[in-house]
């Protein structure tokens, strides 16, 4: 019962600062997944998530280690595309669109659909280039002066510009890991997602690290819809408005992050808040 | 036989010393092992190697030593007019004698001195042998008893016996560092009697290559420009990376990133055997195959090429180097981190894109160390060569003519009567330190930069 005191107290602090369920009401609906499926091979891996995820919020998925929490986040940007053997069933729909539907192209999900990863993996190349490289796969900018303004834009939005802005030529694998990914997080804006997917982008940082990215998430949702992936529950709890409880590849509950908090009607979700399973 | 004696000794040493190292800890353990420093299978270990290393030591002085002892023995049998010989003929004689008396014969009948000198020498051969085993089994006891009084409770048999280990690793990682310093100073004193018949600047900066024989008549010493020979060398290095780096890294990547497991499993076999394949066959195929389809070719399009050439050599040298390049491409570009690739997918580049923009990049630098791993390979290259460059010296720019190597010329030098004493058979050591010191510089570039590579992930 002491884990669940510290537990709560964390998330009474910080649940003020969140959207009142009103406020919630007037996103509509970015992403919507319906009887969502995973095979690894012979091993099923999600059994049929449906979710709706709204615009300019942050849904956070919690849940165990091997709960199919990440799973279903590649699945969004269709990242497991990549992995030999792997098999998605069901349907996501972006804006309405069908996005395993044969005419869609993969490469311009991908452009809509920014991914953060676990752990910050810079190119091994200067800051400046990292930051540029998306735009210049994808033909954003017309001139130097175009690139320029992008690359620092981004790492404005991403707060990392005051700290690099003398050594933009320096290789981004130089800095410190707060700010390696906080580079990607840059990396990610500059190709103008709309949809930006986090998978556990803190777990590989420093307390102090953690604080200044998650301040970051927040003002990003203001002009993102964020998914994230984390294993913390009070930073489940400090970043999101929408929490989704995944257990052993099934999505358990999903709601209202205060009401997932405050009151969760699974038993299931109830026992994982309290730090019972996990 | 002795081999056997030998080995049933050592056997037994072994398995005795080991034995009572064991089983004299564990009764001073009393059975609470934790009473010990080191358990019991240290001390047994440390017991045997007390035994084991003095009778190993006299048996490795009797084999360095035997030899001679024997020579001199049988020379003490037989007259002293044949210890007065030439050394060649004094050793023809003992000889003889071993030969009686191991019962394979010799030509011609024996004199009764020989047979008289050989049944003292096989006497004085088993009488030898049983002293040394005796002498090893001896020490080997004293060894042994020695080791099982200093075993105590707190006798640091672990410590002692790691140190052992440690001094047989650094000495089989000696023994490797002492023969490339061996073959090195060999090199280097029989180039250096070369340079004394003839100017380093006219070996390294002569233009002609023409080695005349002194059976020619001729008498002059010949000459020997470096200069076409290496030339030979560059240009056909050239034309083999020319061949083996685009097809051997493409293969690499379509491995690594594209091919589905199970293609992957069979390819990349197939595509080592290549490396399998011994040279001297590989020569066959440019001679019969390679040169002439290259020199129809030619005809086609019209440029005279000849079957034996510079660039058939080449060629088929590329198709040799290809596994080399891409086994090691393909490790390295699966060295790249995943979520590398996946920062890149996840941008919405396409694999294409992240393979030029990011992987490879990225793996440059160990794909630049592979391929000079690669170059140093085919400079050394000999046998393809030999019968596909059409062995001709001379300095030539146009890779469709003949041409030769510093390799083929070492052959050429080194077969046949070579006595050792001529210019014509030393240059042969001169030009192989020029090989030695090329390859030696483009490894060590290669290993440089192979782990500044390494630096970058981990």
């Amino acid at each position: 019962m002491d884990v669940l005191a510290g537990k709560v107290k964390v998330t009474s602090k910080t649940l003020d600062q969140t959207m009142n369920p009103a406020e919630l009401m007037d996103h509509p609906i970015r992403l919507s997944a319906r009887d969502v499926t995973v095979h690894y091979g012979e091993k099923q891996a999600l059994h049929g998530i449906s979710i709706d995820i709204p615009d300019r919020a942050v849904t956070a998925f919690i849940g165990p280690s091997g709960c199919g929490k990440s799973t279903f986040l590649r699945c969004i940007n269709r990242m497991n595309d990549t992995i030999e053997g792997a098999k998605v069933g069901g349907k996501i729909e972006l804006d309405g669109e069908d996005i395993y539907s044969a005419d869609l192209d993969v490469v311009e999900l991908r452009a809509r659909v920014g991914m953060v990863f676990q752990k910050p993996n810079p190119f091994p190349k200067s800051i400046y280039d990292n930051v540029a490289y998306g735009p210049r796969i994808h033909g954003l900018a017309k001139s130097k002066a175009d690139l320029d303004e992008i690359v620092i834009s981004s790492l404005r939005k991403a707060g990392l510009f005051e700290e690099v802005k003398d050594r933009l030529a320096e290789p981004g694998t130089g800095l410190s890991g707060g700010q390696q990914q906080r580079l990607c997080i840059a990396r990610a804006i500059a190709v103008g997602p709309e949809v930006i997917l986090m998978d556990e982008p803190c777990s590989a940082l420093d307390p102090i690290a953690t604080a200044i990215i998650e301040e970051l998430i927040d003002e990003l949702r203001e002009n993102y819809t964020i998914v994230i992936v984390t294993h913390s529950m009070q930073q489940a709890a400090r970043v999101s408005q929408k929490t989704a409880f995944f257990h052993l590849g099934n999505l358990i509950e999903h709601g209202d992050t205060e009401d997932i908090f405050t009151n969760p009607v699974n038993k299931q979700t109830q026992d994982y808040i309290m730090g019972r399973i996990g | 036989m002795n081999a056997l004696v030998i080995a049933a000794l050592l056997l037994v040493l072994l398995t005795v010393s080991y034995q009572v190292g064991w089983s004299r800890s564990r009764k001073l353990a009393d059975g609470k092992d934790t009473r010990l420093h080191s358990r019991p299978i240290y001390h047994g270990a440390l017991a045997a190697l007390f035994a084991l290393l003095p009778a190993i030591v006299i048996l490795g002085l009797w084999a360095l030593f035997s030899q001679s002892v024997t020579n001199s023995f049988i020379l003490a049998q037989l007259p002293a007019e044949v210890a007065q010989q030439q050394p060649f003929e004094v050793q023809a004689a003992v000889s003889r004698v071993q030969a009686i008396a191991s019962g394979y014969g010799v030509i011609g009948e024996p004199t009764p001195m020989e047979t008289a000198a050989a049944s003292a020498y096989a006497s004085f051969q088993q009488l030898s042998f049983l002293g040394v085993i005796a002498a090893a089994a001896a020490l080997g006891a004293v060894g042994l008893f020695w080791a099982q009084r200093r075993i105590a409770p707190r006798l640091r048999a672990r410590t002692e016996v790691e140190i052992f280990v440690r001094l047989a690793l650094i000495a089989c990682s000696t023994v490797a560092i002492l023969t490339t310093l061996g073959i090195v100073l060999s090199l280097l004193s029989d180039a250096l009697r070369f340079f004394s018949f003839i100017s380093p600047l006219d070996f390294f900066f002569g233009t002609t290559w023409n080695p005349r024989f002194q059976s020619t008549g001729s008498g002059s010493a010949g000459e020997y420009g470096l200069l076409p020979l290496l030339w030979g060398t560059v240009m056909i290095s050239i034309i083999a990376m020319l061949v083996a780096v685009p097809i051997g890294l493409m293969s690499a990547i379509y491995l690594s990133q594209y091919a589905h497991a199970r293609v992957r499993s069979v390819v990349k076999p197939i595509i080592e055997i290549l490396a399998g394949i011994p040279t001297i066959v590989y020569g066959f195929f440019a001679l019969v195959t390679v040169g002439p389809f290259l020199s129809g070719l030619g005809d086609v399009i019209g440029i005279n090429i000849r079957a034996t050439s510079a660039l058939t050599a080449g060629v088929v040298m590329g198709i040799m180097i290809i596994p080399f390049i891409s086994s090691l491409s393909d490790d390295i570009l699966g060295q790249v981190p995943r979520t590398m690739r996946d920062g890149s997918l996840g941008l919405g580049a396409t694999q294409s894109e992240t393979i030029r923009k990011v992987l490879l990049p990225a793996a440059l630098p160990g794909v630049v160390g592979a391929v000079l791993l690669a170059v140093s390979r085919a400079i050394g290259e000999t046998m393809i060569v030999v019968l596909a460059a059409g062995n001709s010296p001379v300095l030539r720019a146009n890779p469709a003519e003949p041409t030769s190597t510093v390799t083929v010329s070492i052959v050429n030098q080194l077969t046949g009567d070579a006595d050792f004493t001529s210019p014509q058979s030393l240059v042969a050591f001169a030009l192989g330190l020029t090989l030695f010191a090329m390859t030696l510089l483009l490894n060590v570039l290669a290993l440089y930069i192979v782990r500044k590579f390494r630096e970058q992930y981990e």
